[in-house]
């Protein structure tokens, strides 16, 4: 079986894992692939950064796909040295004055050296200029509090003013609690938006990634002229231990998967990763001219 | 006969003590009617002291208690008339939403609302209002229908949250409230909602994107449940209490936090304890408003539902 063989990959995995490696605690725990040996989560294979890095961090065994860092993507995703950050400084202030809020927010920076869950700005794809909105899980596993609606809003503004199509990568736990009911308005504010983005006819595509769910799924994640996923990412409103708890029922094993919600018609097509920029290309060209005429 | 909650016990004890009183002093003749009313001073004053300082956990059981007015309720007793429709035309009619045409004063109304039951049998029926992704499209399909026929929308907000389960991922719960959130930002007519009782998350808001949003004076409305924070947070439901304090979901927070229009006020101890004044404050507000909101040019409309919506928010910036 092919399974056993991975299975005794295992054993290595528990020696000899350099220095390096065992200091990013921290980043193992979002599984973020850091310093030149990691393992498949899904396989246990044993992989070098070298190899990691040229499969775009998915697994060359088991198509496993590794959380991406919102600078990694967005280097992955657009054409080199040509991405415009919007709004950078634009961070989450304490409205509610909750409890740990400020450190949990202080220590997402230093972990991240973002400013907040969300990356904006603009550039181009393949020649094509887009808005692109990045999430990174890694921040306070992407909650959307205030400075993410903000950021976002302003993108779909923008993406609305210049009329250029807008990509956003989506990943995050959901509303982020500790702002409360304004993190419940944020849903709101960036719909409002998209209505706006929908009646101006620019394109809009949502590229799922693990894992998407609670308010952010049940907002702008959603709402994508077309909806891609990466496979195997998470997407869904409830988190599956909640529904478990609330069904007493065990769920299927690919339950809320970007596979099962393509089978459940919610989505348009799941993407590897090595493919993704070459998609994103041809839906941008195959929205680049009006070709036929008619319309108005 | 409502049923008391657990910090309204001391009132219940105290009626049942001068009630007692009272029945003595028919029955022995003894003229006791001087500590009868020394008693019942004490109620008014024991009760005042209840209600004035309501801990937000209080509250959230006022908002819960079985016997609250459900969206039904509110929609008959503002109509001289209503026609209940049904079904999203896709899947289902979901029981936890409700919806349909009324008259309102002699003019036209479309009134939707998530919609609990009383007791077990009905709540049952009902999935205790947690609307299903065919609730929020049967929703929608009357909302359309509303803008096709220039009636403005209610909206009567009351649920726990959307509902948790398998089915309703797999008919896409998510996509159903992000559409609605989506249309109701551009719906081009009058929109007034009011959070009755429970307002949990993206389930409530799901049909509260609108001109006008009001909060009954009990009621509470965040981005989860406390419990369901607490959980999340502590590791511990037993701990809603405390999420309660430090979320600020009553109207009160929510009016001062700038999210909600008004607060709607409550008789005394909650709804329940007197419906038919509860309703008519309910008409009251959303009468007023939609008064307000008639005769808006619908780009003015827009342009105001989008402002309102567009400064919610509080960050920084450099």
């Amino acid at each position: 079986m092919l399974k056993d063989l991975f299975h005794k990959r295992r054993q290595y995995a528990t020696l000899g894992l350099p220095e390096s490696a065992r200091q990013e605690g921290a980043a193992q725990k979002d599984n973020i692939p850091k310093g030149i040996v990691n393992k498949c989560k899904t396989c246990g294979a044993i992989l070098m950064a070298k190899e990691l890095q040229k499969h775009l961090h998915t697994c060359p065994h088991c198509g496993y796909h590794f959380p991406l860092d919102a600078p990694t993507r967005i280097e992955w995703t657009l054409d080199n040295d040509c991405f415009f950050e919007y709004d950078a400084g634009l961070t989450a202030v304490d409205p509610l004055a909750f409890p740990d809020y400020p450190a949990k927010v202080r220590k997402a920076v230093e972990q991240t050296g973002l400013a907040e869950a969300v990356v904006t700005g603009e550039g181009t794809l393949q020649g094509h200029p887009v808005v692109v909105g990045v999430m990174d899980s890694r921040f306070i596993m992407a909650s959307m509090g205030s400075a993410v609606g903000e950021k976002l809003t302003r993108a779909i503004e923008r993406a609305g003013q210049k009329r250029y199509p807008l990509l956003l990568f989506t990943a995050s736990g959901g509303a982020r609690m500790q702002e409360g009911i304004l993190s419940l308005m944020q849903m709101a504010k960036t719909s409002a938006a998209l209505q706006r983005l929908h009646e101006q006819r620019v394109l809009y595509v949502t590229i799922i990634t693990h894992p998407t769910t609670g308010g952010v799924s049940a907002s702008f994640a959603s709402l994508g002229d077309i909806i891609l996923a990466e496979p195997g990412a998470l997407f869904g409103f409830a988190g599956p231990r909640v529904i478990e708890q609330t069904m007493r029922q065990k769920l299927p094993d690919d339950f809320q998967t970007a596979e099962f919600m393509l089978k459940h018609g919610m989505i348009d097509k799941v993407v590897h990763r090595k493919e993704m920029r070459n998609t994103l290309a041809a839906i941008l060209r195959m929205h680049g001219s009006r070709g036929w005429g008619g319309g108005d | 006969m409502a049923t008391e909650l657990e910090f309204e016990k001391p009132i219940a004890e105290l009626k049942a003590k001068i009630e007692e009183l009272r029945a003595f002093t028919q029955q022995s003749g003894i003229d006791l009617s001087h500590e009868v009313v020394k008693l019942e001073q004490r109620l008014e004053e024991l009760t005042e002291t209840i209600y004035a300082g309501l801990t937000p956990w209080q509250r959230v059981q006022i908002a819960r208690h079985p016997q609250r007015p459900t969206a039904l309720d509110y929609i008959h007793g503002i109509c001289s008339e209503f026609i209940e429709l049904h079904g999203d035309r896709n899947f289902r009619d979901d029981p936890s939403v409700v919806g349909g045409i009324g008259l309102v004063d002699g003019r036209p109304v479309t009134f939707i609302g998530h919609q609990k039951g009383r007791d077990t049998k009905e709540n049952i029926y009902r999935n205790f209002g947690m609307a299903h992704p065919e609730g929020y499209r049967k929703a929608l399909r009357l909302m359309k229908q509303a803008e096709k026929f220039g009636r403005p929308v209610v909206c009567f907000i009351d649920t726990k949250g959307a509902y948790p389960g398998a089915s309703a991922e797999e008919r896409g719960i998510s996509e159903a409230i992000a559409v609605n959130l989506r249309e109701m930002a551009g719906l081009r007519v009058p929109t007034v909602s009011v959070v009755t009782g429970e307002g949990g998350s993206g389930g409530a808001l799901g049909l509260g994107v609108t001109d006008r949003i009001y909060m009954m004076e009990y009621a509470w409305y965040s981005v989860i449940a406390p419990e369901s924070a607490a959980s999340i947070l502590w590791k511990d439901s037993a701990l809603g209490a405390k999420a309660a304090e430090l979320m600020r979901i009553t109207a009160q927070d929510l009016k001062a936090l700038g999210i909600i229009d008004g607060v709607i006020p409550e008789p005394k101890g909650g709804a329940h304890k007197n419906p038919a004044e509860a309703v008519a404050a309910v008409k009251q507000a959303v009468v007023g408003a939609l008064e307000e909101l008639a005769g808006t040019p619908v780009a003015e409309l827009l342009q105001r539902r989008y402002d309102k919506y567009r400064v919610m928010g509080v960050y920084a910036e450099p």
